[in-house]
């Protein structure tokens, strides 16, 4: 360690202008708090440095809402797919490779023409992670979470969402246990796309229920 | 999809530690809804993550895993090494001049 720097207001270094306002490296509390839980959990043996990286590649790069749109895509190709997916989505969904990490159960919701769903956690922000990725931030915003029970209706007109006053709305509530996927109605003139295809129409909106599926406008 | 990499980390350790068994997803989410849930929290989830990070410090607290004071201390310690370490250097916790 070196004990000849505290003095850190000099110019001397020449690392160009930086974007970085201040001379001084500073940690904010956040960024010190975490460090610090870092450094308990290391001397303490329980964390492994390698695997906390993994995971943060893993959520950056390899799980996002593809995977839930090729769920959604076989189950509107496959019905033999579809019908398991209503009777056991943990299972259906698992046989593609997707599997979530605190052995949550999923649950697929279907849209008809009649009811449409619409899914939220009002608890925290469970979500189900091996389909969809990790939350978008109005997702666990507290707006979202205490109106989407009481407006639903007023919620997705706020997404661009306008149902028909005679079409239902079933609103889900996430918990750390089961998770929920809505598969969103099959678009009309899509008959003769591969799953592929089918999977480019269905965005992550979709499968939370705050909009339909179709071709990203 | 992580505001700073503060945020991706804290989630990294909190899905190992729940992989390790450390305590159940539930229990995880207990105490996350306690703190999403504290009076003055963001309406917009701007500060979703501090609360992430507020959650794990009190469980491991709860799990006799290490005390507030310890994390504080450490906390404060690691700002002061961050303080002192000239920049292009990595900061280490050993650049806390009270150290």
């Amino acid at each position: 360690m070196s004990t000849h720097n505290h003095h850190h207001h000099d110019h001397d270094h020449d690392y160009g202008h930086g974007h970085d306002h201040d001379h001084d490296n500073r940690y904010s509390d956040m960024q010190a708090r975490v460090k610090a839980l870092e450094t308990v959990l290391t001397e303490k043996g329980l964390i492994d440095p390698m695997a906390i990286d993994a995971i943060v590649d893993t959520y950056e790069t390899k799980i996002g809402p593809r995977n839930g749109a090729r769920v959604v895509a076989k189950a509107w190709s496959d019905p033999d797919f579809a019908a398991w997916l209503r009777t056991d989505a943990t299972a259906a969904i698992a046989s593609l490779g997707y599997t979530g990490r605190q052995g949550e159960h999923m649950r697929a919701v279907f849209n008809t023409p009649d009811t449409h769903n619409l899914v939220v956690c009002t608890l925290c922000s469970c979500y189900p992670w091996a389909v969809l990725g990790l939350p978008p931030v109005w997702y666990k915003a507290p707006a979202y979470r205490s109106r989407a029970v009481i407006d639903p209706r007023g919620v997705l007109a706020e997404f661009g969402l306008i149902l028909p006053e005679t079409k239902k709305i079933r609103v889900w509530d996430s918990t750390a246990e089961l998770r929920y996927l809505v598969i969103p109605e099959r678009p009309e003139g899509t008959e003769g796309l591969g799953e592929e295809a089918l999977a480019d129409l269905v965005s992550r909106d979709a499968m939370i229920g705050t909009a339909i599926a179709g071709p990203r406008p | 999809m992580f505001p700073e990499p503060w945020a991706a980390e804290a989630f990294a350790m909190t899905v190992h530690l729940h992989e390790r068994g450390l305590f159940s997803w539930t229990e995880w989410a207990e105490a996350l809804s306690g703190e999403v849930h504290k009076p003055g929290r963001a309406e917009d989830g701007s500060d979703y993550f501090d609360c992430w990070v507020a959650a794990l410090s009190g469980l491991l607290v709860d799990k006799g895993i290490a005390d507030g004071e310890t994390i504080l201390a450490l906390q404060q310690s690691w700002q002061r090494a961050a303080e002192a370490t000239p920049h292009g250097r990595p900061i280490e916790l050993a650049n806390d001049p009270l150290r």
